[in-house]
């Protein structure tokens, strides 16, 4: 009983803290606000084909609600009005997309930040606790996985296995998980030889529970750190990617292939192409909010479980 | 000292060798069929005979196991024979060769507004702590790092490009392109800053420099806030030492203490984290190549992995690589010359 309650003043007193500083309120409350958008995604912009019309001349319920329906067939920008507020790029509606793609960044952004670290936890658990040729092998395999530029590293996988947002998640774990591994093993050379490690050993628990039950938990928390910073970072490539036209497919809610569409009318001859700012600056402004948020969780995160690194 | 660098180079090409080996079995993932179009012009191949492809698959080793393979390609690569590059129109190795000095361009112009506004404004907010200065410069410092690179790009030729007509994308002018196809032109450094000087084309220079702002602009913005970060919380933490302490009670001047005294020890982590600078700054070429439609190796890889150019994405990807642990390796070899008490072994 007063353990939980020592677990419960010592949670207080990380929310408090968290609490005083501003920015890291500001981060907070964006995700949270990103976090309800992604929710209630259906409601704040309906899933609705206007072209597609049923018996009773209603618009008909989308297939799939991420690939954005088409609005109009002329592809030219249309300014924002009151039916579209953020106007519309290439026949599709870019407030549609900005709603609709805060689904696809928490997709995707999640997904490999989960999986990528869990593979490095294991690698660098791997390395650190057994040292020596194991460890040594492990570390020059992460220094040549290292040694390749992430984006291009992303570019080149995402290529060999054909264009798609589920092959862009997959080049992008292949190649994310060397943080992890590294950081955790340096915090398990640290620990393996404290005391209560070698106690269990010398009880004779096996090395898995060991690594599972004793040293991941005193190890855990610098690599969840990282993990929330490296959100933002992920965010960016897998859009990255999307804008150079590898990645989601036409037309799929994703800030990245909606700044691709505009980068055509940009480039274009016409000296008016500052009148087409709404299809930069929306989907812009959702992806630099959505990489805040997180950076600035991160940075709070980090204040107040690793002092040192302020 | 001498110990670690050799040591370092001799391991320098075991990584790259490991680089190569992880690209070309991504690469086998393919299979033969999808590897051999890459390897023919695609309107002779889409009239080729089933026989006609297995010759052609044996004429290219596709058949052979893994090994055999890579050992052929490692081969040829080691003579300088990287393949043929259908981007480029060229081979690998040339075309990466003459896009190289563009993309160094780059990359050099956008070091130097990183180094010099990142440390600067660092300092300047360590000294300031928790005054106004202070919480401003970290509040941009926040939003540039989560500006991503192409928004920031679209936004810089949208107001710099399209309203002002400032920073026009590409490389050169169209009268200053052709200036330069002359062969009366020098082209010493192949940069095409420093060839304007070398040639006292002082309008060719001006020229070339209008192109170059707006990438170095958006190259640069997103790194100067990184590393502001890392120089003021390194400056804060030399700042509350003792000697720091000492300097001031013995009334040096502030100004000497921040520069002379804390400064210089508030550099070494400012160093480690170069590494990360230098691979960042080298894989934003890729995209903001693309966007200011300028040539480099960037745009090069981009175009290749769109059109599944093997042979050049290999290349390129080996190119980076190598230019990322050698950039690794100078980095080390500085951080020992800043920081004495670090022991190389």
């Amino acid at each position: 009983m007063s353990e939980l309650k020592k677990q419960n003043t010592e949670f207080k007193r990380i929310v408090r803290k968290i609490f005083k500083n501003p920015s890291a309120v500001l981060g907070f409350s964006l995700l949270i606000f990103f976090v309800l958008v992604a929710i209630f995604a259906p409601l704040i912009a309906k899933p609705i084909n206007p072209m597609m019309l049923d018996d009773h001349g209603n618009p008909t319920k989308l297939d799939n609600p991420y690939i954005m329906p088409i609005i109009t067939w002329s592809s030219e920008p249309v300014p924002p009005s009151a039916e579209h507020p953020f106007g519309m790029i290439q026949g599709r509606d870019i407030f549609y997309g900005v709603v609709w793609g805060t689904r696809t960044a928490f997709y995707i952004g999640l997904t490999v930040t989960i999986i990528s670290t869990i593979f490095g936890i294991i690698i660098g658990s791997i390395s650190g606790y057994y040292g020596g040729w194991v460890d040594e092998i492990l570390m020059r395999i992460t220094d040549i996985f290292m040694s390749i530029p992430f984006l291009l590293a992303a570019m080149v996988l995402t290529t060999i296995l054909g264009n798609g947002l589920d092959k862009v998640m997959i080049a992008m774990t292949v190649f994310g998980w060397m943080g992890a591994a590294r950081l955790i093993r340096a915090n398990i050379l640290q620990v393996k030889e404290e005391q209560f490690v070698l106690a269990a050993k010398a009880l004779g628990v096996k090395d898995f529970f060991i690594i599972l039950r004793h040293i991941l938990p005193n190890t855990i928390f610098p690599v969840l750190i990282q993990a929330s910073m490296r959100m933002g970072s992920l965010v960016i490539t897998a859009a990255g990617l999307s804008f150079l036209g590898l990645g989601a497919p036409l037309g799929y809610a994703d800030w990245g292939s909606m700044l691709n569409f505009t980068r055509n009318w940009i480039l274009g001859t016409s000296g008016s192409t500052f009148s087409y700012w709404y299809a930069v600056f929306y989907p812009g402004m959702a992806m630099v909010l959505f990489v805040l948020a997180w950076n600035l969780v991160g940075d709070a995160l980090r204040d107040v479980f690793d002092p040192r690194l302020k | 000292m001498t110990t670690f660098i050799v040591r370092r180079l001799l391991l320098l090409p075991l990584i790259v060798l490991g680089v190569s080996l992880i690209i070309f079995s991504l690469f086998q993932i393919l299979g033969p069929d999808k590897l051999l179009a890459s390897y023919v012009n695609p309107n002779v191949f889409d009239k080729l005979t089933n026989v006609e492809l297995e010759a052609l698959k044996e004429k290219y080793g596709l058949n052979k196991p893994f090994v055999e393979r890579y050992g052929k390609w490692l081969y040829n690569a080691l003579k300088g024979d990287l393949g043929w590059s259908q981007v480029g129109k060229e081979p690998v190795l040339k075309a990466i060769w003459s896009r190289f000095p563009y993309t160094l361009e780059l990359a050099l112009y956008a070091l130097l507004p990183v180094v010099g506004v990142g440390i600067w404004l660092g300092v300047a907010a360590a000294v300031n702590r928790d005054k106004f200065l202070d919480h401003f410069i970290r509040i941009v410092a926040i939003i540039g790092w989560s500006f991503p690179d192409f928004v920031f790009g679209l936004l810089v030729l949208m107001i710099f490009y399209s309203v002002l007509g400032w920073f026009p994308p590409g490389n050169l002018s169209q009268w200053a392109e052709e200036i330069i196809k002359s062969p009366s032109y020098l082209k010493v450094t192949h940069i095409l800053t420093i060839d304007a000087l070398i040639n006292g084309r002082f309008d060719i220079f001006w020229d070339a420099l209008r192109h170059i702002i707006g990438p170095v602009l958006t190259l640069s913005f997103l790194w100067w806030a990184y590393l502001l970060r890392i120089t003021r919380s390194s400056m804060l933490e030399v700042l509350s030492k003792e000697y720091v302490r000492t300097a001031r009670a013995k009334g040096v001047p502030e100004r000497e203490v921040i520069h002379k005294h804390a400064k210089r020890n508030a550099m070494i982590p400012v160093v480690t984290v170069a590494g990360a600078m230098v691979i960042g700054l080298l894989s934003g070429t890729v995209i903001i190549e693309v966007i200011f439609n300028r040539t480099g190796i960037g745009r090069l890889a981009a175009e290749a992995a769109v059109q599944l150019d093997y042979a050049t994405v290999l290349g390129s990807t080996l190119f980076y690589s190598t230019l990322l642990v050698l950039g690794n390796l100078i980095i080390d070899i500085l951080y020992a010359v800043f920081d004495p008490r670090v022991r190389l072994g």
